[in-house]
């Protein structure tokens, strides 16, 4: 189809006629475009009544608050610090700020289209910078040491998910492999794996690294290590099942083919299934991740700072703690999760439109 | 006999010492010196006994007990790791030795002594469960609650110890037990539950943070024994005992008068008591693996037991808190420390 | 060309396939064993009590919320029970919510309304990128604080209350004779369900359409109000009165539950909703275009063409919801609500010490609750396999 066939451009309808058309074509639908605008009514203003009207802009402390009906915005000014760093060294901050900002330019470089590289650079996002990082954040090789019970705030949730995504990847695609495998052994111990991880809820996987690893360990294990430990094994039993739907995709020739080339095992599977499989997976991938980053908020129940816990724990400092800074906190971890995981969702969708774009062709 | 076997068993430690390694016999005293600080398990935030503030600095009377075992061991307060657990994990995080103490306002039972293998060291603080309601149900005595909802936190003696009274008491009521502090105070002024119950000292800390703590008032009647202390792992016998005796210390610095100001020229005081708490006649603090002048470090450092009581808990903060049953046995309290001899 | 060669032993498929294998399970056998060593060595140095004894002991505590008799001289095993059934409670009731709410919103976003349209795909994008935990106390302190105490509470009459304490609804009391009722309303509902399948049956013979509602309604209703009324109306209302702190009778719908079951409805829902979008996309043009030659009306199109056909894909994913719903249903500790991970992983744990009992335990309710899910949707996509046509 060409551009030149395409139809003539009707002609835009006028706003009166667009609304008759949209929102009043029936008695039917006028009812629910009213029941649309009272709800909008009901939840909209409310909101924006509270969070901007009625809400407590400067101030230093609680009783700057206690004077407004509405969010207590010095809150989070005041303490965005500690928001973002947890109990991290005031002096090293700089060490968080580089290590986010690596992070940030290599996500932009990953999914910004058209851009070259990304083969190398996601190598190098997946091995060198989670070492570096780690290195960078916990110190040693002359830097000076930070303990894991100084992360907290945004940096600890970034960590966890992070850590979650790199670990969950490798792991999870053995799994899936694993899981297809003609040995009956290898996947048997895949299924079980896969299957107990997904049966259980994540708290009761927290409570049991914070509870039960160090038993099984017999040394005394790092709270923020176990806390990593129980999120890269749950996540890597959700990652295993979204390759295998990917490897599920692959057309069966595509196996033949490798099989008739005389490749082994490994070798067709790195150069020929994988690489296809993880690009049909891609959208479910991010998917996943999405869930991973929502799901890091529940280290906050084992008693880590995430960026839920910190605001949470802060809100209840005798310095701050008012009737709406818990609320206004809770708005504010809301606005931040909600604008990674939409913009996640929005690439993932773009994703699959390009897949698409690819098979039509 | 016995006497011949601490004269044998400070021998022994004379011995060690003269080898270089006066801490072979305590192996968490020989790992926390290898560590170069000490990790101590304190609660994840209760104003006047474990509190971080922006910059992550802990203040606390726990705090402080973890700062003053420090000093003696590192002549250095800040040579600590603080670990905040929650009510529910802070046994298993000492069991798992992920801290050498647990210093976290925890209540000594005969259960957590002898059941779950821990060994309390003494009594920092006496405390008692009581309750807290808004002034406005005009409720004065904690017998008037029939049928209430009880607010209080899960995993602690206060569950039971709240079933335990209203049980006796032959009244009814509801319970809403909540993981964390936070929750709790936050449910409390929300009005989901008309009393809150925990600790008398817990209880007047959150009481500041609500809106108007003038509107709440706390009960009368104290339900409970709450008698909380620091403790340590079963088995390292040598370190239960430094931990004890540093507490110990702090509460005999107390009553012979010895402050973080004077304790430089109390180094001079005739007072034999005085000389051998301080080090300058004895070897208690060689015995512990330590050095003759632990106490020194610790008073000068962090001070002695009234001087952190009332930075944290007493007079000098925002609590207020009266020394009542934990001012010293010759002022009435409970507060009585076995002598240095 | 062909000339086998002989290939050693050692590089022969079958023997490298033993060995990995073999080299897998004495990897295991070994992790697990020194896993086990190292828990027996702690818990003995640590004198924590073994074995699931301490299910047997007094418990001592009390919960809120108990669907069977409990008092603080029950065991801990009866918390477990106690804890499973609040779980299973909120999951039921999550599920039919979120099952009705992601409907409602997927074919919202299919309105050709355009605000219901944008209204409902806003709701989607909202709710499905915000943590759950975080919703959840966003709720319950939302509800707590809209709320009014016990003292000043919204009222129905004197029957149905609402305050921050929790809505109080009137309790049915049976008394003596109550059974005969409740056989006569069980033979009702079966002889319901056996009309409705003679009639379909009859409709598939015969093309003859019977009413089945009128008839099934009458069969239910019918036979259990003659029996009630012969036994002189066996069923009392037990009202919620104030009295002193709180109501005291009726039944109560706690706010910790009242703000779980709507976070996780609401949250779940967004996922549903996409589900019932995608299914119904699904559905080949043409039936719509079939079913408007035939004059039906949108919502009959939408009732009668579209969602039996969009059901066979929307259902295999909406089973894994109501799972996910099902073991977020924990995140209820955050809040108080005395689910099994608040009561038994919670409370439980702390009293007695025993994590890897308790923790096992706790794990393998919700892996059976899984694995039946499971084994229910694998029996179920071959039974709609099988009737395909």
């Amino acid at each position: 189809m060409t551009p030149s066939r395409r139809p003539p451009r009707e002609p835009m309808p006028g706003p009166i006629e667009w609304l008759r058309e949209n929102l009043f074509s029936s008695w039917g639908n006028a009812a629910l475009t009213v029941l649309a605008l009272a709800i909008i009514y009901w939840t909209v203003v409310p909101f924006v009544t509270w969070a901007i009207v009625d809400a407590a802009w400067t101030g230093t402390g609680r009783d700057d608050c206690l004077a407004y009906d509405g969010a207590c915005w010095p809150f989070v000014m005041q303490r965005i610090g500690q928001i973002v760093y947890g109990f991290y060294d005031v002096g090293q901050r700089w060490r968080v700020d580089i290590a986010l900002i690596v992070l940030a330019a290599g996500l932009a470089w990953l999914t910004l289209p058209r851009v070259p590289g990304k083969r190398p650079v996601g190598a190098l996002m997946l091995t060198l910078y989670p070492v570096a990082a780690f290195f960078l954040l916990a110190g040693g090789m002359g830097l000076e040491h930070v303990p894991t019970t100084r992360w907290g705030g945004f940096m600890m949730t970034m960590i966890v998910a992070m850590t979650g995504i790199v670990a969950s990847l490798p792991l999870g695609i053995l799994l899936a492999l694993g899981r297809r495998s003609d040995l009956p052994v290898v996947k048997g111990f895949s299924i079980a794996f896969i299957e107990l991880w997904r049966g259980v809820p994540l708290v009761t996987v927290l409570f049991m690294a914070a509870n039960m690893l160090p038993l099984f360990a017999g040394l005394s294990v790092n709270k923020v290590l176990s806390a990593l430990i129980a999120v890269a094994l749950f996540s890597a039993a959700y990652m295993a099942e979204v390759v295998r739907g990917g490897l599920a995709a692959i057309p069966k020739g595509q196996y033949e083919a490798a099989n008739a080339m005389g490749l082994p095992y490994w070798q067709a599977m790195a150069f020929i299934i994988l690489p296809q499989a993880l690009r049909l997976a891609l959208p479910n991938i991010v998917g996943n991740f999405i869930g991973l980053l929502k799901d890091t908020s529940l280290i906050s129940i084992i008693g880590l700072f995430d960026l839920l816990g910190i605001v949470q724990a802060g809100s209840t400092d005798p310095e701050w703690a008012a009737p709406n800074t818990a609320m206004t906190g809770y708005v504010f971890v809301g606005v931040v999760f909600w604008a990674m995981c939409f913009s996640m969702s929005r690439y993932a969708k773009h994703m699959e439109g390009v897949l698409a774009a690819g098979e039509r062709r | 006999m016995r006497s011949g076997l601490a004269r044998f068993a400070a021998f022994a430690a004379i011995l060690c010492f003269a080898a270089g390694a006066a801490d072979a016999a305590s192996p968490t005293l020989a790992k926390v010196k290898k560590n170069g600080y000490l990790r101590c398990g304190v609660n994840e935030g209760l104003p006047g006994f474990a509190t971080p503030d922006a910059k992550g600095n802990w203040t606390g009377l726990d705090v402080d007990f973890c700062r003053a075992l420090a000093a003696a061991i590192f002549n250095d307060p800040k040579k600590v790791r603080f670990t905040p657990t929650s009510a529910k994990v802070r046994f298993t995080v000492l069991q798992a030795g992920e801290v050498d103490v647990l210093s976290r306002n925890t209540t000594w039972t005969m259960g957590r002594d002898v059941q779950i293998g821990l060994e309390f060291v003494g009594v920092m603080y006496y405390d008692g469960q009581g309750f807290m309601v808004p002034k406005k149900l005009n409720v004065t005595s904690a017998k008037q609650l029939s049928g209430a909802s009880v607010c209080t936190n899960t995993g602690t003696t206060t569950e039971l110890n709240l079933a335990d009274y209203f049980r006796a008491n032959k009244m009814k009521y509801k319970v809403i037990a909540f993981e964390k502090n936070a929750e709790v105070l936050a449910a409390y002024d929300a009005g989901r539950c008309d009393a809150y119950t925990t600790d008398a000292s817990g209880l007047s800390a959150e009481r500041l943070k609500l809106k108007n703590p003038n509107d709440h008032i706390i009960l009368p009647e104290i339900i409970s024994k709450e008698p909380l202390g620091p403790a340590v792992n079963q088995g390292d016998q040598q370190w239960g005992d430094l931990v004890r005796w540093t507490m110990y210390a702090m509460i005999n610095a107390e009553e012979l008068g010895v402050t973080s100001k004077n304790v430089d020229k109390m180094l001079k005081s005739p007072s034999p008591e005085v000389r051998r708490l301080l080090g300058v006649e004895g070897s208690f603090g060689e015995s512990l693996g330590l050095t003759k002048d632990w106490v020194v470090r610790i008073v000068k450092t962090v001070g002695n037991y009234g001087e952190v009581f009332d930075r944290n808990v007493g007079k000098g903060s925002p609590l207020k808190i009266p020394r009542g049953m934990n001012a010293l046995w010759k002022k009435g309290g409970l507060q009585y420390a076995p002598p240095v001899r | 060309m062909t000339t086998s060669v002989s290939i050693p032993w050692w590089r022969k498929r079958r023997t490298r396939d033993l060995a990995i294998q073999a080299l897998l399970i004495a990897a295991v056998a070994i992790v697990v064993a020194l896993m086990w060593m190292n828990a027996a060595e702690t818990l003995r140095r640590q004198h924590i009590a073994s074995g699931f004894g301490f299910l047997n002991d007094t418990a001592g505590f009390d919960i809120i919320q108990t669907l069977v008799p409990y008092d603080e001289s029950s065991t801990y095993g009866r918390v477990l029970l106690v804890g499973i059934l609040n779980t299973l409670v909120v999951a039921a009731v999550g599920i039919v919510l979120a099952t009705i709410i992601g409907f409602l919103v997927g074919i919202g976003q299919l309105s050709s309304n355009w605000l219901i349209a944008r209204l409902a795909r806003a709701y989607v994008e909202v709710l499905r990128n915000l943590p759950l935990l975080l919703q959840i106390f966003f709720w319950y302190f939302a509800v707590l604080r809209a709320l009014p105490g016990p003292r000043d509470s919204w009222g129905l009459g004197e029957t149905v209350f609402l305050n921050n304490r929790g809505l109080y609804l009137p309790a049915p009391v049976t008394e003596s004779g109550f059974g005969w009722v409740a056989l006569a309303l069980a033979a009702g509902i079966a002889g319901a369900i056996w009309w409705t399948i003679r009639a379909r049956r009859l409709r598939e013979r015969t093309g003859q359409v019977v009413s089945v509602a009128r008839m099934s309604a009458a069969m239910i209703v019918l036979p259990a109000l003659i029996v009630s009324a012969l036994a002189s109306f066996p069923l009392t209302f037990s009202l919620p009165a104030l009295a002193g702190f709180n109501f005291e009778g009726g039944f109560v719908v706690l706010p910790e539950m009242m703000a779980l079951v709507v976070a996780l409805a609401t949250y779940t829902a967004s996922y549903i909703a996409e589900i019932v979008r995608a299914g119904i996309e699904g559905v080949a043009k043409g039936q719509t275009e079939a079913a408007n030659a035939l004059g039906l009306s949108r919502g009959q199109t939408l009732r009668l063409v579209i969602i039996p056909q969009a059901l066979r894909q929307i259902i295999p994913p909406l089973t894994s919801q109501y799972l996910n719903l099902t073991k977020n249903s924990s995140l209820a500790v955050a809040i108080a609500y005395p689910d099994l991970v608040s009561v038994f992983a919670g409370t439980t744990l702390s009293q007695t010490g025993q994590a890897i009992e308790i923790i096992a335990i706790t794990m393998a309710v919700y892996l059976t609750i899984s694995l039946l899910t499971s084994a229910f949707m694998n029996w179920y996509n071959a039974h709609i396999a099988l009737t395909e046509r």
